[in-house]
């Protein structure tokens, strides 16, 4: 059977044909949909896990004791699981384990583009490359078998052009491999010292064997047309390279590309007159080719920066731009992302953008968007959990140079699970004065709506314990918990002012569900969701432009006529209403006449 | 069945561009036809400016196109059809939403809304400007616009012959499927 499916279904689809068991991941675009895709198949245990670190700790557990895994995450979630990585790469796996790391060049919803294929390198870990659905599906069947013969965890490495583009699949059967038998076996699993430095001599060995395989493998395979140029390639630079040369060129595609086929790159490469190197990013491939002594073309004309596309390499490799229509810039203005109409991260944002001298820290999450215009409330985003740890860095700083800047750390309530807590941890072991707030909307909501520690619910559906923010905060020794409704202004304002005045660590939990989310028969029960609409009143608006400050997409602003809001669209938070200096937004229903 | 057709859908964020894309994927490929469609998840659909491309013919590689390539350009918004022309093939068409919605540096005032897209568009490129918001209004729900522009682009495209009520059908709630069928129908009528 033929499905039309995207490189992350396909990732899960080809799991559950591998005969995987146990699958476990943090949710990070361009990778969150092949977790969310697990559960269709019955026969794999599936769980989000708090963050990247221990998705791949629970997968370690689950492949010693015997289950083929599978752990997912984003590029930069893969610098948050490294360090048990690169341990069991030493050790080596009982069932098979693999890990996809989902890169993003282009930086379509991330805040770096780094290269992971060097994971691989680094960690001593096999690489497959897939260049579509297709061949993400079996080629992470082929990763299982790897990963098993040859004692390894395998990096399966994608980018959001696989992730996100569906292409056309043919589905087989689930193979049933089962679970390994377990029982202890210490110089295998515990990793002392002694017994790490005979893995370390045993992964060179094995590393050797991958190489033998690399030369043999299906997955680097040859096209070979009537030309001269040869080109190497992995990934979707392959079919940005096909689409480009066609067959005026050969190629050697590469699906296995750590440790690299060297005996077969150093034969193709002598068919050729002129060999090219194309892949996005970083100089991977062409770094390893030439120090066989090849001479060969990449980043020299092709970029390093953004993601590549089939113009961008026949721009760079052949000079040829094709036809196109200008277009009239006066007649286009940006259309930066903004948080949504209702957002609950408003209320909160909008006050907080009008205190002067504070220092904002965000962190990653819808939340970012409080950096945006019109609210600008944000002074840095770096990572995952920084928000609250950078938030110490400058109180501490501060205190030093006697400088009284009120500093505030934003975190969402998944980023504070997965890795905001150990931050709050040390603000108040080294006790420093910030006001941690936590933006509790009940949900995981820039990667699209997944459960949490917080909300109730797993992955595979069922009820689970409802872990309260404000109990983990008090049993850290936060003596000040706020818990606010940010839609309320006057409450957000009022606990930013008692907050701004304390001499220590502090919490405001700002509690509303997303807008956006489907609600639990708990949010129900907890928050008033009825919706209800506001507009203007075109007689007393004063043209003054404060409601437009808040940032809602609902609400537009004309120099005669003044503000309107959107009908369709508004959901009735009641923000502007608040803002307005003059009465002149309404609660339809309840005008004032 | 040789050449590969590009169809690049523009709009932002919320306006139903990839339930559009995967309907006309589904379908295509139903119809027998190598597809590929490519999408953008995360931050850029926080209202921001989305983009799906959907390519099909006999051998597609890349999923995603260049500049100059699109054969077809599908707006679900006027000034987003500017923002992404230059992907347009000179020779290529626009179908564009007569509808506008204000990003955010004109919410905030620091910029306006363009006047005069429409005039512009048709003076680069062959264009047709479509009443979809307007329609999907009349027919009781705003979210099928995107059905209506569907139903624009199968009339433009000549794609009648393929049987768009089973991927809409596998792609709606049931409860939704009447409007929608009818969203289609007046689409095509435009």
């Amino acid at each position: 059977m033929k499905e039309l499916l995207t490189g992350n279904e396909a990732i899960a689809r080809g799991a559950y044909e591998a005969g995987v068991e146990f699958a476990a991941a943090y949710p990070g675009t361009p990778s969150t949909e092949i977790l969310e895709n697990i559960p269709k198949y019955k026969e794999i245990y599936c769980e989000w896990a708090p963050n990247e670190k221990v998705s791949v700790e629970v997968s370690v557990g689950a492949s010693m004791a015997g289950a083929r895994v599978l752990t997912a995450m984003k590029h930069v979630g893969m610098n948050v699981a490294a360090d048990p990585l690169f341990t069991y790469a030493y050790l080596g796996v009982n069932g098979g384990f693999v890990i996809v790391s989902a890169d993003d060049p282009g930086m379509h919803s991330s805040q770096n583009e780094q290269d992971n294929r060097y994971y691989a390198r680094h960690a001593k870990m096999p690489l497959i490359e897939p260049s579509d659905s297709q061949e993400a599906k079996d080629f992470i069947i082929e990763a299982y078998d790897i990963s098993e013969k040859y004692d390894v965890p395998v990096l399966f490495r994608i980018t959001t052009r696989i992730c996100h583009s569906k292409t056309i699949v043919e589905l087989g059967e689930r193979k049933n491999v089962g679970v390994k038998a377990y029982s202890r076996n210490i110089e295998k699993f515990v990793a002392t010292p002694a017994r790490a430095k005979v893995h370390h001599y045993e992964l060179e060995e094995k590393l050797k064997k991958l190489e033998e395989y690399s030369n043999t493998t299906f997955l680097n395979k040859e096209e070979i047309n009537d030309s001269e140029i040869g080109i190497i390639t992995s990934g979707i630079s392959y079919n940005y390279a096909r689409e480009v040369f066609g067959d005026s060129a050969s190629y050697l595609k590469l699906g296995f590309t750590f440790p690299i086929p060297k005996e077969k790159i150093i034969n193709f490469s002598k068919k050729f007159k002129t060999i090219y190197v194309i892949e996005e990013n970083e100089p991977f491939l062409e770094t390893e080719i030439k120090a066989l002594g090849i001479n060969v073309i990449g980043k020299e004309k092709i970029p390093i920066c953004d993601e590549l596309n089939p113009d961008i390499v026949r721009e760079a490799l052949l000079g040829e731009k094709t036809d196109r229509i200008e277009i009239v810039k006066e007649k286009v203005v940006s259309r930066p992302p903004t948080l949504c109409s209702g957002c609950p991260h408003r209320g909160i944002f909008f006050e907080l953008s009008k205190r002067k001298d504070t220092v904002i820290t965000g962190d990653i999450g819808c939340y970012t968007l409080g950096s945006a215009e019109p609210l600008n409330a944000m002074d840095s985003v770096v990572c995952m959990g920084a928000g609250i740890s950078a938030a110490h860095g400058f109180a501490k700083v501060f205190e030093k140079t006697g400088r009284k800047t009120k500093v505030f750390g934003i975190v969402g309530d998944s980023t504070f699970f997965h890795s905001g807590m150990t931050s709050l941890l040390d603000i108040v072991y080294n006790n420093s004065n910030v006001c941690s707030i936590i933006l509790d909307n009940r949900i995981t909501g820039m990667t699209g709506h997944q459960e949490n520690p917080g909300t109730g619910y797993t992955l595979m559906g069922e009820k689970a314990p409802v872990v309260s923010i404000e109990k983990i905060c008090e049993a850290m020794g936060i003596k000040n918990i706020t818990v606010i409704n940010p839609n309320n202004l006057t409450e957000t304002k009022n606990a930013l002012n008692f907050h701004t005045e304390l001499n220590e660590p502090s919490v405001i939990i700002a509690k509303w569900p997303c807008a956006l989310k489907r609600f639990s028969e708990e949010d129900k029960k907890q928050f008033d969701l009825s919706v209800k609409k506001y507009k203007v009143n075109p007689d007393k608006c004063k043209k003054c432009r404060m409601c437009t400050k808040t940032g809602c997409p609902s609400i537009s602003f004309d120099k005669e006529k003044g503000a309107s809001i959107d009908i369709n669209t508004c959901i009735g938070c009641s923000v502007c209403y608040q803002a307005c200096p003059f009465g002149a937004i309404e609660k339809v229903g309840e005008e004032n006449v | 069945m040789s050449k590969v057709k590009n169809i690049l859908l523009v709009g932002v964020g919320g306006q139903g561009t990839i339930l559009t894309s995967k309907i006309l994927s589904t379908a295509l490929l139903d119809a027998g036809y190598d597809v590929k469609m490519s999408e953008v998840h995360g931050m850029a659909q926080r209202g921001g400016s989305v983009t799906t491309q959907v390519r099909y013919g006999e051998k597609v590689y890349s999923p995603i196109i260049g500049k100059g390539q699109a054969d077809i350009l599908v707006s679900f918004e006027v000034m987003e059809a500017m923002r992404w022309i230059d992907y347009l093939n000179p020779d290529g068409d626009i179908i564009v939403n007569n509808y506008s919605i204000n990003s955010a540096p004109i919410l905030s005032g620091k910029a306006e809304y363009p006047s005069g897209i429409l005039e512009e568009l048709s003076k680069k490129a062959k264009t047709k400007v479509v009443d979809a918001f307007k329609t999907a209004e009349e027919l009781g729900n705003i979210k099928v616009q995107n059905i209506v522009l569907l139903g624009a682009l199968v009339k433009k495209f000549k794609l009648d012959d393929i049987n768009w009520e089973e991927a809409i059908k596998n792609n709606v709630k049931p409860k939704f499927l009447e409007i929608n069928l009818k969203a289609f129908e007046s689409g095509k009528e435009l």
